[in-house]
């Protein structure tokens, strides 16, 4: 019963989420709204192993927690630099295609 | 319950994909769509998928996507045919619903699938009442299947995706500019 709870509670939280991804104006509300989204989904993995009773499934959410990670540090770096390779000697001047 | 509504939010996912014109915008939405697609995996008790699903869906392809976008445009295009891709998409859906038929029930024992070789294979998987392993000694099914059973196959798949990944990595990279040299 517990468990059940907290995963509508997380479910809505994940529809609040979605729904600020679908509207947001700018690129940043997005951004936040993917990071958020995928914490939603590792807890969302959290709650439901317990109530399967099927704990093993929590290796799963940290895989998640890290994939999370890495997509948005890869975001972010897209929407300073504009690309990937060749980083200029500093940072942030957007030589070509610019920040979003 | 709860599948549907991870199935609800696939939908208005895919739908706001489909509306909008902000490809970076579309790239996010994807990442959650993979995200919404890997947790339903998940509690449809394929663990195995939805981890392929999370490391690919949305952790490289948001990568490569996004590489993709600093080569090509932010903004999508408006097509001038919109009937002829409505058209194909709707044939390709319309033929795998036709192929859906042919298929044994969710969890049929007496499917094909179960009837070949996964017997033997559980029955070596799972060791005697002696605690004897009798052929590869792996305790998880899949994973003896995988790694051991089909393992030329597995190496077979590995040299696709590193032959894709050296592809991808090849065409994504940024071409050296004249003007410096």
């Amino acid at each position: 019963m517990k468990f059940a709870i907290v995963m509508i509670a997380v479910l809505v939280t994940m529809v609040l989420a979605l729904s600020r991804a679908i509207a947001g104006p700018t690129v940043f509300d997005r951004i936040l709204a993917l990071n958020m989204f995928g914490t939603k989904t590792v807890l969302l993995i959290a709650v439901v192993s317990f109530l399967v009773g099927r704990p093993d499934f929590l290796d799963l959410a940290l895989v998640y927690a890290l994939v999370n990670f890495i997509g948005v540090i890869a975001v972010l770096r897209y929407s300073q630099h504009g690309h990937f390779g060749d980083v200029p000697a500093d940072p942030g001047d957007g030589e070509d295609g610019g920040p979003i | 319950m709860i599948l549907i509504a991870l199935l609800a939010l696939l939908v208005a996912t895919a739908w706001t994909v489909v509306r909008l014109r902000s490809l970076f915008a579309t790239v996010m939405l994807t990442g959650i769509y993979s995200f919404l697609g890997a947790s339903w995996m998940l509690l449809l008790d394929a663990p195995d998928v939805a981890f392929t699903e999370a490391a690919v869906g949305a952790g490289i392809s948001t990568v490569i996507m996004l590489a993709t976008l600093s080569l090509t445009t932010r903004e999508e295009k408006v097509c001038r045919f919109r009937v002829l891709p409505l058209l194909v998409v709707v044939a390709t859906g319309a033929a795998l619903v036709y192929a859906t038929l042919d298929m044994p029930v969710h969890g049929d024992p007496a499917a094909p699938a179960h009837l070949h070789v996964a017997p033997e294979y559980i029955a070596d998987v799972v060791p005697t009442p002696d605690g004897e392993v009798l052929q590869v000694g792996i305790p998880n099914v899949v994973t003896a299947v995988l790694a051991s059973y089909r393992g030329y196959d597995t190496l077979g798949e590995t040299v696709v995706i590193f032959t894709a990944g050296v592809a991808v990595m090849l065409l994504l990279r940024r071409p050296r500019r004249e003007d410096e040299s």
